[in-house]
């Protein structure tokens, strides 16, 4: 066999595909959160009195991790697509995953409890709080419905590594 | 004059005292070397191989006219009154020379320029141990990012103001462990002790970390003499700055990385 035809290839990669997706949406999403919240609107603020020790440094962890990741996600999706594997529908599920999960972590541990900045500096800061997590964690459902939705049938993973072996 | 006055009235303020032009030559002076010594190599070894590539050549002009006006100059004066300016000059030596005198491939060149014993002697003094130590990624992280950590958040920075040696010593310092963390991370000359890229990959991550990590606690708490708004800009500009660096260092790492592991054609497969 010359070529291998894209849906078997893209189930070798399934797991590439699905942490090229994570990663890559872990880095959007903080980058989403740079551009638009502390950037555009400047609700976020650069450094907040409150912040706890273990707040700065998993603020600094996050922030360096995900613009990593940005750049060494769409590297590992231009791997897939070079080695005709790239499982679209797979690789968005990781991508809502990978944003809906950053965006989970932020909204509940990384604001409310290392206090490193809130949503906006105003009263009712709770409504942002609960619309903020509420789409996480719609994000996060609709990813994990399209990983599995996508899963190799462990059948057919047997198959094949014996095939490529 | 007008501008000894303005230094008086700094050193009254900071109590710091203005570089003077000994410090700054000196400084300057092995950059300036090591233009002129690129541009030799580049004339010599082009009689022998195929053309120097120009971008190299580009890459060092500029890498050496960054760390330059980081150490000397107008922009070097101010940068011991303004905390701000300093950081510029921090982010030209110790990140962005760095960065374009590696790409510009020196060792690479002198070796081609080198007569084949004398490469041999400077490959073997390449492999050896102190050198293969400082390139390792951690302990040049270590250097790079310890060093920071040492001089913003003790009483070093002032400090170096008021001592021409201590200040030699953190400028020297910061230029060669920014390169010797860039050189760990991206390999564009050949290096000894190569090591593996989600390796090379962690320590960055762990590194920019701390540099970011560094540039908030920089804007909270103010090293010793700074005033809060210098020490809040210049906190943004070391976590700005960095990253906008630190995203060429990334790509290129991931870049080797994908070419590292294009996919081999098996020939089994192909009849």
């Amino acid at each position: 066999m010359v070529v291998k035809s894209e849906s078997k290839s893209r189930s070798l990669y399934s797991n590439r595909n699905l942490w090229s997706g994570i990663l890559f949406g872990i880095g959007l999403i903080a980058f989403i959160d740079e551009a638009v919240f502390h950037q555009l609107l400047r609700w976020h603020h650069f450094y907040d009195k409150s912040t706890t020790d273990i707040g700065l440094i998993s603020d600094g962890l996050f922030h360096a991790f995900s613009w990593f990741a940005t750049i060494g996600g769409l590297f590992l999706f231009a791997d897939l697509r070079r080695r005709n594997a790239l499982w679209i529908t797979r690789w968005w599920g990781g991508v809502l995953l990978g944003a809906g999960g950053f965006q989970l972590y932020d909204g509940i541990i990384q604001h409310k409890l290392m206090r490193i900045h809130q949503i906006r500096y105003v009263e009712n800061v709770f409504i942002y709080d609960l619309v903020w997590n509420t789409i996480a964690v719609l994000t996060i459902i609709i990813g994990l419905i399209l990983v599995a939705r996508t899963r190799n049938r462990l059948q057919r993973g047997k198959d094949l590594s014996y095939e490529y072996q | 004059m007008n501008i000894s006055k303005y230094f008086d009235h700094a050193a009254e303020t900071y109590n710091f005292t203005a570089i003077g032009i000994n410090t700054q030559l000196f400084l300057a002076l092995p950059f300036m070397l090591a233009l002129v010594m690129y541009i030799l190599a580049v004339i010599l070894s082009n009689r022998r191989h195929k053309p120097w590539p120009m971008y190299c050549i580009v890459y060092w002009i500029f890498g050496v006219f960054f760390a330059t006006i980081a150490v000397a100059g107008p922009l070097a004066n101010r940068a011991t009154v303004d905390f701000t300016v300093h950081m510029f000059g921090h982010l030209f030596l110790g990140m962005l020379a760095p960065l374009l005198m590696a790409l510009a491939a020196p060792m690479t060149l002198m070796l081609r320029t080198l007569s084949v014993p004398s490469a041999r002697r400077l490959s073997r003094v390449l492999r050896s141990w102190p050198l293969r130590m400082f390139s390792h990624p951690v302990l040049a992280s270590v250097l790079n990012i310890g060093g920071l950590w040492l001089l913003y958040t003790t009483n070093l920075y002032s400090l170096m103001h008021e001592n021409i040696l201590l200040y030699l010593i953190v400028h020297i310092h910061v230029f060669l462990a920014g390169y010797s963390f860039t050189v760990s991370m991206i390999y564009i000359d050949p290096i000894p002790h190569r090591t593996p890229f989600l390796y090379r990959a962690i320590v960055f991550v762990v590194a920019l970390a701390g540099h970011g990590i560094l540039a908030k606690y920089i804007y909270a708490h103010p090293p010793k003499g700074v005033p809060v708004d210098q020490a809040q800009l210049g906190g943004l500009i070391m976590y700005y700055g960095g990253d906008m660096i630190d995203i060429v260092i990334i790509f290129i790492l991931c870049l080797h990385w994908f070419k590292a592991t294009r996919p081999q054609i098996r020939l089994a497969e192909s009849q």
